[in-house]
């Protein structure tokens, strides 16, 4: 008999790791689809310097929040098939009526969707950021306070689709309600950027950033449970 | 128990008595025209002392009369949105379906409110600050504020079943309420181009008796107003969801007034 109770079954952390591996195995069955946000994120960057002109110091200037508004929209368009796949097939709901926390379910997979989304973004930005002529430290800055802000993100868009599971428009239903949610995040993380480009330090930025972050880490997933019992009474 | 006592107004009064929607009708019935007299009175004394009777501004000049409506209509988006809330939880809590209702009925005058405020603090900026828009701390989570509303009105008629749209409406609602203290103090934690507090709890006004008289008055009226058209709403609304009750009915028929 275990007599750890962290390893036992349906404990907290058994059923995070379980709902983990799981969905991190589905996204791999599935590379393409698990890739399309970070298209999606390349695409739109692109589109910009296409619409505004190709002049070199006013590029550099917008970088930061064009990449952070579409890191935003990359994750709210990818959010919306986080439950949605469980939910019609009744794997959800088997899921919520077990003696199991909802709360880790709801980490679990708002921590695969930043794992499969999240990460190709942050991955990837060094590269947008030379598109976009940034210096070195402003383009480590931006990385790290995508570091930051892709997991709240994450979190917000597991709320909103909880939210809006099974609705008919719950794709912009979605972006409208986490979008307000989500404008303290990309306010401080564009913010930091612009403040090192400024020559001072970000630091201010990035402790709210991270103030965000444990704030929406402690608060998100248990609104999302409370939602997902909500969505699927 | 029959019907007429459970709907005339002096029978024993509880805590829950108006979370009955037959109750609510009758209550309201007198409540509304109460309110929008309560509103044309503050309103027509505030605006006559807003606009003729209180004096020139010494730096702003006369374009600074926009505040007895541009400072009430903030005032009130942010309260109604922690009202709504308030509201939206007690239905969820304890199932009252009349505390839903009146969260929603809140909700398209609290975005009102908030756009309000904008469009006249626009028309105010541009002639003090020299633009009609700045993005600094206050406008900006005044802005959020009005797109939370849209969120939560966006969400509360997406969800066909009411019970569902309400509670998931109470959640956002809740979780949205976190942006009014922050929209409150964001004057004081940056640097920003809004003015600072004028008026507090703890220090004497910083403005001259009757414009701050003039103010109070419009806030006043806005309350009026804002009650009577809530109230308006929610009994629609009553009247919609109950529309297969026996009071409905009743009150088609002309049996009960309301």
């Amino acid at each position: 008999m275990n007599s750890d109770p962290e390893s036992e079954p349906g404990s907290m952390t058994a059923v995070f790791a379980c709902v983990l591996a799981r969905d991190l195995k589905l996204a791999s069955r599935r590379r393409i689809d698990a890739l399309l946000p970070l298209a999606f994120f390349i695409v739109a960057i692109s589109l910009f310097p296409l619409g505004v002109g190709p002049e070199p110091g006013m590029l550099r200037d917008m970088a930061p929040g064009v990449v952070w508004v579409c890191a935003l929209l990359a994750s709210m368009l990818s959010v919306g098939s986080l439950f949605a796949g469980d939910h019609a097939d009744g794997s959800l709901e088997q899921m919520l009526l077990a003696p199991t926390s909802a709360i880790a379910v709801a980490l679990a997979k708002c921590a695969a969707h930043w794992m499969v989304t999240g990460l190709p973004l942050i991955v990837a930005t060094p590269l947008v950021g030379l598109l976009f002529g940034m210096s070195g430290p402003a383009l480590a800055t931006l990385v790290a306070s995508l570091a930051l802000g892709t997991p709240i993100l994450s979190l917000l868009g597991g709320l909103g689709a909880a939210l809006t599971l099974g609705l008919r428009s719950s794709g912009m239903l979605l972006i409208l309600i986490v979008l307000p949610l989500a404008i303290p995040a990309l306010i401080f993380g564009a913010g930091a950027v612009g403040t090192v480009e400024a020559g001072m330090s970000p630091q201010g930025h990035f402790s709210l950033l991270g103030a965000l972050l444990i704030a929406t880490a402690i608060g998100a997933p248990l609104a999302t449970a409370a939602a997902l019992r909500i969505s699927t009474e | 128990m029959n019907k007429a006592s459970a709907i005339r107004p002096e029978s024993r009064l509880r805590l829950f008595s108006f979370a009955a929607p037959s109750r609510f009708y009758a209550l309201t019935g007198w409540l509304v025209p109460l309110c929008w007299v309560v509103f044309v009175g503050f309103a027509g004394v505030g605006l006559y002392m807003g606009f003729f009777v209180a004096p020139t501004d010494a730096t702003q000049g006369e374009v600074y009369r926009i505040i007895f409506i541009h400072v009430p209509a903030a005032w009130m988006s942010m309260l109604l949105y922690l009202v709504m809330a308030f509201w939206a939880g007690i239905g969820w809590a304890f199932n009252a379906r009349m505390a839903s209702v009146l969260a929603r009925a809140i909700a398209p005058t609290g975005a009102m409110f908030a756009f309000l405020a904008l469009w006249t603090g626009a028309f105010w900026g541009k002639p003090t600050w020299g633009t009609y828009w700045v993005w600094d701390a206050r406008l900006t989570t005044t802005l959020i504020l009005l797109f939370l509303y849209l969120g939560y009105i966006a969400l509360v008629n997406a969800i066909d079943d009411q019970r569902r749209a309400d509670q998931a409406g109470a959640l956002l609602a809740i979780v949205g309420s976190v942006n009014v203290p922050i929209i409150y103090f964001s004057v004081k934690w940056w640097n920003t181009l809004h003015q600072g507090a004028t008026i507090s709890v703890t220090a004497a006004p910083k403005m001259a008796d009757t414009m701050l008289t003039a103010m109070l008055l419009m806030t006043v009226a806005c309350w009026a107003y804002a009650f009577a058209v809530v109230f308006m709403r929610a009994r629609a609304m009553a009247l919609e969801r109950d529309a297969h009750a026996g009071w409905v009915a009743a009150l088609a028929r002309g049996r009960i007034t309301g």
